[in-house]
């Protein structure tokens, strides 16, 4: 597989699943992204990240309950798989090794 | 406020999603779009939502929901055909009878199609050398003498119409001008060849490509006098000697002509519309006719012809008002005529309209329509039995189809593997067909003059790969149903309990196969039987004159009387007259005629004859004498003539006998009626009406010598005939053709267009009758043990034929109650709506016919039930 580094806007997505719980789908992961991120999130660009997470193995997906909304179409609802959580733990250690090392004065400045 | 979740996106956006999207996306993909639109319908108005839901979906068209399986697919196909064509062999050989059954229906209705392939092929290349072929038009023209109008074009236009365009009609490339029939026997250095040829001006080479072996093509028709052969010709006349230069002698009427060959050309080529042996030059009419004012009137449209060469890109409108243009100005020089000339497409000359006075023969292309049709009806009747069968048999193999689908076989490919099936039993049948092609290709070409004359019917790779094309075809129309049918079949349910399917669901749709297949077949035999019914009919139908034991013999322009004089001291010959011209076999001459009133006058019809004629022939005169005998020198003063020119005149009241002695004009010439006869058909008899005609009397017209014989030895009375022709002509063969004959050969377009019927249905009805017999076979046997048991039963022979093939002649039954009925009303109300005199249908006759076809499906039902019911029902029950 090609890199299993973490891309911003993936981690952001991952993040976004994992924040959602129970109700992480396509739609809903795109309006928490606009809420929470303050930009717009495309549906296709949202989409094809998914769709990378899944191969990458850091979700996986499973069709839920039909209703009568979206035209009768079922939603796709993503979870973290444990590869994910570990991925999100070890891009979020790298910032934090990162962060220790700046000298506090350096970053108040700007 | 509206339900907004009532308003769907558009469908067609959805479907194209459908379409590219890879399955395992789509649903979660569809549904995604859904809740924006419905989103967007309440944040920013129907329209907007629609238009961003058509955006997104063409966005969503990436690399990772894009279908892949599309190449696989192919490649699955690709892997698996060698599997295919395995399978479908086995299965052609395992099912020898269904398969052979297939293969020769196919075959017999391909061979069809294969003619008609090769005939529009040859139909196609006609006219293709000349360089310029898709610029060249022929000026037609349409004659109408006061409210006598042609419904039909002239191929013929007159010399004057060719002269008025090149003078006044700007942006014509070119034009040549022909002019019929410069024929007759040439002779250099005391060899006489006849020959038959055109006048053609100067620029004739400029528009068409006849090759010049010698001479200057640019010149060579130029001078008064010359003359351009064939090489064929050129060594007919010259053997090896090199023609160019040479001056031959035209035997004419008015004394010989000396003509200097100032070209020679290869040989006309068998795809050429017109067909010549020389060319003289158009300008030497312009010096021997120059005295004769009606060479360049505007109603002489009977000989000329006018082809011109356009520029590339002409506005034909534009020329067609221009033609307009000159029809209106010349129509003013003369009385009573109105001609309207067209342009006519090189193209469709040799395989278009039946134009009158055409300059070679012409392939009607309606009759090419009507054939194509029908072939196209018979080899669909054989796809029907290939589907009918397929589709029957369907029990035995959708557990092979169950089974490959639960291997993994889709759809397509279950589609794919029947197709090739089917194809290759169709070009198993083409490789039959065309045996049987070969076969038929000679019988074709036989069945008229025309088609011997007009067409080779050769092959060419190109023919060839059309011919695969076809089996191709029509494999894919027979194999289609099947294919999809199959492709239906539920695995699961195949598998676990095959007699829950409903194999026999389409048990109504193949019955109604075989009644359509029987009615089409069994109105092509009804076609065929009263079509003729009605040529019979036209041949046996009372001319008004006796025509048996007629012998006519062209004279060539030799003299009648000395051909006579010869003629009379055979036996056998117990009578003999001279006749310029042959009637009522469509042949016509023209005079003009007045009577008492100098300012009408009319068109009559005519022939010249001597006093012999009119017994010889059996005509019946109602009033009057017959001519006697005059000298050629003296002057014509007598005619006879028919009621309808009473009629027409209105001459002593219409009665005969007052008429007789009454003074009529005669192309200007004052002649005495001596006698009035029946009326008869002077033309066709399938003409509308009876013209108005006369018998004028003349001795040296004679082109005929009508000789009655009586003999028990014809090809030796034939062979003194021969004998004594060839005292008084070297040079030409002996023409010499029995009336009747004659009369035959006016019909062979009639005659030949019932025998391509006839066949065709002939080649239906054996199609059908296979069809009917595999539907048979595969009842019997599937019913075998029903059979059986009711044998042990005590069921009698007769009972189990009765049962097993009622339903059969019920289905037959149908078709003919369909079919007479279809028939004959199309006859009635069409076909020979345009004979003035046609048979009544025979319903007796037609009645026969449908019964045969009965009896020929009933002996092949009987004869397999039979063989079934004998079955001993012992073997059957225990094998089980």
């Amino acid at each position: 597989m090609k890199g299993t580094n973490l891309g911003e806007f993936e981690e952001l997505v991952l993040l976004t699943i994992a924040a959602l719980v129970n109700d992480a789908y396509s739609v809903a992961i795109c309006d928490e992204l606009e809420k929470n991120a303050g930009r717009p999130a495309k549906l296709g660009v949202v989409h094809a990240v998914l769709n990378r997470l899944e191969d990458k193995g850091y979700v996986k997906s499973k069709l839920g309950e039909a209703t009568n909304m979206r035209g009768g179409k079922r939603k796709r609802y993503y979870t973290v798989t444990n590869g994910g959580k570990a991925a999100l733990v070890r891009s979020r250690e790298i910032r934090d090794q990162l962060w220790d090392r700046i000298p506090e004065l350096s970053l108040k400045k700007a | 406020m509206k339900d907004h979740s009532k308003i769907s996106p558009p469908r067609w956006a959805t479907r194209l999603l459908g379409w590219y999207c890879k399955p395992a996306l789509l649903e979660d993909l569809e549904g995604d779009l859904n809740e924006y639109f419905q989103r967007n319908v309440k944040l920013k108005g129907v329209r907007r939502a629609r238009l961003n839901y058509i955006l997104d979906v063409l966005k969503f068209f990436r690399f990772y929901t894009v279908r892949k399986p599309e190449f696989l697919n192919l490649l699955i196909h690709w892997i698996m055909i060698g599997s295919y064509i395995k399978t479908s062999g086995r299965i052609i050989l395992r099912n020898r009878l269904f398969s052979s059954i297939n293969i020769i229906g196919l075959a017999i209705s391909m061979s069809v199609g294969l003619l008609l392939i090769s005939l529009l092929s040859d139909m196609n290349s006609y006219d293709k050398f000349h360089k310029n072929h898709d610029r060249i038009y022929r000026v037609i023209s349409k004659y109408k003498y006061l409210h006598q109008e042609d419904n039909n074009y002239y191929a013929s236009t007159s010399l004057r119409a060719g002269q008025s365009i090149q003078e006044s009609i700007p942006g014509i490339e070119q034009i040549a001008i022909l002019y019929r029939d410069f024929s007759g026997d040439m002779t250099f250095a005391e060899k006489t060849v006849p020959l038959s040829g055109h006048w053609a001006s100067e620029s004739f080479f400029k528009v068409f490509s006849y090759p010049m072996v010698s001479g200057d093509a640019a010149t060579a028709l130029k001078n008064p006098y010359s003359v351009v052969l064939t090489e064929k010709s050129a060594k007919k006349l010259f053997s090896d000697a090199d023609a160019l230069g040479k001056t031959i002698i035209r035997a004419g009427e008015k004394g010989d002509q000396e003509f200097v060959v100032t070209g020679v050309i290869r040989d006309v080529p068998l795809f050429s519309h017109m067909k010549f042996d020389m060319l003289a030059s158009l300008s030497t009419r312009e010096v021997t006719q120059k005295d004769d004012k009606y060479e360049m009137a505007w109603e002489n449209i009977w000989s000329g012809y006018a082809y011109l060469l356009l520029p590339e890109r002409t506005d034909l409108q534009n020329l067609q008002t221009n033609l307009n243009a000159i029809s209106a100005r010349e129509n003013q020089t003369v009385k009573n005529t109105t001609i309207k000339l067209s342009l006519q497409p090189l193209s469709e000359i040799a395989l278009g309209e039946d134009l009158n006075n055409s300059i070679g023969p012409v392939m009607v292309s309606s009759n090419v329509w009507m054939i194509g049709v029908l072939s196209v009806i018979v080899v669909l009747s054989a796809c029907f039995n290939y589907t009918n069968l397929s589709i029957a048999r369907s029990l035995r193999r959708s557990r092979e189809v169950g089974i490959r689908k639960v291997v993994g076989a889709l759809r397509s490919h279950v589609v794919g593997q029947f197709v090739v099936e089917s194809v290759m039993i169709a070009l198993c049948a083409l490789v039959v067909s065309f045996l049987l092609f070969i076969l038929l290709k000679p019988h074709f070409l036989s069945l008229n003059e025309q088609y011997k004359e007009m067409l080779v019917l050769d092959l060419s790779p190109k023919v060839i790969g059309y011919f695969i094309l076809l089996a191709i075809g029509v494999g894919i129309a027979a194999g289609f149903f099947p294919a999809i049918f199959f492709a239906r079949v539920n695995a699961i349910q195949v598998l676990k309990n095959i007699s829950t399917v409903r194999v026999f669901g389409n048990v109504t749709a193949r019955k109604a196969l075989i009644v359509a297949q029987f009615t089409v077949s069994l109105m092509f035999i009804a076609a065929t039987i009263i079509g003729y019914k009605h040529y019979k009919h036209v041949l046996a139908f009372d001319l008004g004159f006796d025509t048996e034991n007629v012998l006519n013999i062209q004279l060539f322009g030799n003299k009648a009387d000395l051909l006579m004089k010869e003629l009379s001291e055979i036996p056998e010959i117990k009578g003999l007259s001279a006749s310029s011209m042959i009637t009522s076999i469509g042949n016509y001459m023209g005079a003009n005629m007045k009577y008492s009133d100098p300012q009408d006058s009319s068109f009559v019809y005519y022939t010249s004859i001597d006093e012999h004629y009119l017994p010889l022939h059996g005509h019946k005169l109602l009033a009057g004498r017959n001519f006697t005998y005059r000298p050629d020198s003296a002057a014509e003063s007598e005619v006879i003539v028919n009621e309808k020119v009473l009629k027409r005149f209105n001459i002593a009241n219409q009665d005969p006998l007052k008429a007789v002695g009454e003074i009529i004009r005669v192309n200007r010439k004052e002649v005495q009626i001596i006698g009035v006869m029946k009326d008869y058909y002077y033309g066709k008899p399938i003409d509308h009406e009876i013209k108005e005609f006369i018998f004028r009397y003349s001795f040296n017209k004679a082109g005929y010598v009508n000789a009655k014989v009586t003999s028990t030895d014809w090809p030796g009375t034939l062979a003194k005939i021969e004998t004594a022709w060839k005292k008084i002509d070297n040079v030409h063969p002996l023409e010499a053709t029995f009336y009747n004959e004659e009369i035959e050969r006016a019909y062979s377009g009639f005659s030949s267009r019932i025998k391509v019927i006839g066949t065709l249905s002939f080649l239906a009805i054996c199609i059908a009758a296979i069809g009917l017999l595999g539907m048979v076979v595969f009842t019997t046997e599937t019913r075998l043990k029903e059979i059986s048991i009711r044998k042990v039963l005590g069921a009698t022979e007769a009972s189990l034929i009765y049962l097993l093939s009622k339903g059969f002649l019920v289905l037959v039954a149908i078709a003919a109650l369909i079919a007479l009925p279809a028939t004959q009303f199309f006859f009635a109300k069409y076909a020979l709506d345009e004979y003035a005199d046609r048979a009544p249908v025979a319903w007796n006759e037609l009645i026969v016919g449908v019964m045969t076809v009965i009896a020929v499906a009933f002996v092949m039902i009987g004869t397999h039930t039979l063989k079934v019911a004998r079955t001993n029902p012992a073997e059957v029950l225990k094998s089980e």
